[in-house]
């Protein structure tokens, strides 16, 4: 067992990935959009309810791998209750750290569980995998109904 | 001749490699395979002694890039026991032989209302091009469904047949399951129904004898890369006739006979369909990759392959909560398997943590996903120049990813 194994798949990662957070439907929802990864077929739909510049409810239901998962799991449960400026900041933190882009600075209370992803970066091929569901999150805001990664 | 694995090992420099230093478990065939040191250094001397445009220059060395280049095609031709070296047209790869005959054959000879048989089993390569011929003919496609086992239906094969049935595009082995085609019978069908066949034979050929005169296909292709030769090198066989009565697919230099603004004509067969300069090298290489096949003995790189793949099957039964996808009647040694409660790309990133080379994912084959009800799964291919403890550093593996994730 490699330590990079370990550090991707840390207790958090696993814990999320069997046990996910909001993983239902939102019906009726403001906003929902299917993220796709066509080298792997993996899909998910973000839905939200935003209510007065806020996230009040969000949600993630599809098919995928551990690291997929476990980032929609945890995306829900860091966006619900922030503003949209505040989502974005979110947004920019995740894929800013695993894409190696600019990341905004942060406390480490801040940005809270979501450190376990940083093991991510260590596996290029599963980089996608945990951007995921973030992608889908932002297309949803935007009113696009499907993004894909590629 | 005696089967050393360890001697066939010492030819294919990769598997001697070490990845996050660990000796390399390359278990990816299916998707490219290994080549030959025989193979890597044909390319070397092409480039460092012979390297010249063929069919092009008065001159010597490129007279003898020719004679090689056409060497390689004879090679191939002989290879497949083809009636002639004009049957064989070189192209990038199996994708682009396929769309060659989508292009060439299918737009000219194919019109509105004409239906086309392929199967549950192919790779996307031998689906989308007739999708877009169809698209753009008004073309019928129907699907051979498959069986539990894995294998295709041909009882309800020869129940798509129709008046109107005009072409039989199929695969000889499935990449996905590992599953052979008994195309003798599909094939005859077609032909009895007077309906032209194309076969993709990709996994077939690195497997075992793909014999054009015993199958009779009227198209057949395959790439050079998994047969354990160079990349961006393919064939398309075709019969003579049918080349010859198939307009050009693209148009350049090589191709043509006389070029005028007001009329061009072109070349007979094979060079019609070789417009611009090939990959010569990579053609040379194929050869020697065919020749370095054939001076093993097939028939125990055939056993051995054989047992691998019981080997496997066997231990792959034994882990938990892992389902082998397919039980077909005849296999080469692909094997693809679910395990319960863990993702495909978990598991492939788990065994690439101990050097371990498989696939995970839908292997373009998403339709035959569709039918098995997966989404994805991972696939252990098999050469024969892996061995029993690389099945084995396999089963272990998946055993200790199973105590990990579950």
């Amino acid at each position: 067992m490699s330590d990079d194994l370990n550090e991707l798949y840390q207790a958090i990662i696993l814990d999320h990935s069997k046990h996910p957070h909001n993983a239902r439907v939102i019906a009726p929802c403001t906003h929902s959009a299917e993220g796709y990864n066509p080298l792997c077929g993996d899909e998910v739909t973000v839905y939200c309810t935003i209510e007065g510049g806020r996230v009040a409810d969000v949600s993630c239901m599809g098919q995928g791998c551990a690291i997929s998962k476990a980032s929609a799991s945890l995306m829900t449960l860091q966006l619900k209750g922030k503003t949209l400026d505040e989502a974005a900041i979110e947004l920019d933190w995740v894929t800013g750290m695993l894409t190696g882009g600019v990341v905004p600075g942060r406390s480490a209370e801040a940005v809270g569980d979501l450190v376990a992803l940083a093991g991510v970066r260590q596996f290029p091929a599963r980089i996608k995998c945990a951007t995921l569901a973030w992608h889908a999150f932002e297309a949803a805001l935007k009113g696009d109904q499907v993004t894909s990664t590629e | 001749m005696a089967f050393s694995i360890d001697k066939i090992r010492q030819d294919f420099p990769l598997l001697l490699q070490a990845v996050k230093g660990r000796p390399v478990c390359y278990l990816d065939n299916a998707a490219t395979a290994q080549k030959p040191q025989v193979v890597i250094d044909a390319l070397t001397r092409f480039y460092t002694e012979q390297n010249a445009n063929v069919h092009r220059g008065a001159y010597y060395l490129s007279q003898s890039a020719t004679d090689a280049y056409e060497a390689a095609r004879r090679r191939i031709a002989h290879f497949l026991n083809a009636a002639s070296p004009s049957e064989i047209v070189f192209t990038r790869n199996a994708t682009e032989a396929i769309n060659l005959v989508a292009a060439a054959w299918g737009r000219t000879f194919l019109k509105a209302g004409d239906e086309i048989i392929l199967s549950s089993l192919e790779h996307h390569a031998n689906i989308v091009p007739w999708q877009l011929l169809a698209k753009e003919k008004d073309l019928i496609i129907k699907v051979i469904p498959l069986l539990a086992s894995g294998d295709l239906d041909f009882e309800a094969y020869t129940q798509l047949f129709t008046a109107k049935t005009r072409f039989v595009a199929i695969t000889a082995v499935s990449n996905t399951l590992g599953t052979v085609v008994p195309l003798e019978s599909f094939i005859s069908y077609a032909h009895a129904n007077e309906v032209l066949v194309l076969v993709d034979a990709c996994q077939a050929v690195p497997h075992f004898k793909v014999d054009i005169a015993l199958w009779q296909p009227d198209f057949l292709v395959f790439t050079g890369h998994k047969l354990f030769g160079p990349n961006g090198i393919g064939v398309l066989y075709g019969r003579a006739a049918l080349l010859s009565s198939m307009p050009p697919y693209q148009g350049g230099g090589g191709m043509i006979e006389r070029v005028a603004f007001e009329e061009t004509t072109f070349r007979a067969i094979p060079e019609r369909f070789e417009a611009g300069t090939p990959a010569i090298a990579d053609a040379i290489g194929l050869a020697v990759a065919i020749d370095y096949l054939a001076a093993q003995d097939t028939a125990l790189l055939e056993q051995h392959e054989a047992a691998l793949l019981r080997h496997g099957l066997m231990r792959l039964q034994a882990v938990p909560s892992l389902r082998i996808l397919g039980n077909p009647t005849h296999q080469v040694p692909i094997v693809s398997f679910v395990m319960e409660g863990v993702h495909p790309h978990d598991l492939a990133t788990y065994l690439d943590s101990v050097a371990i080379c498989v696939r995970a994912g839908h292997h373009c084959t998403q339709p035959l996903m569709r039918c098995l009800g997966v989404q994805s799964t991972v696939r252990a291919s098999f050469a024969f120049y892996n061995t029993f403890e690389e099945v084995d550093h396999l089963a272990d593996t998946l055993l200790a990813a199973y105590q990990f994730f579950k």
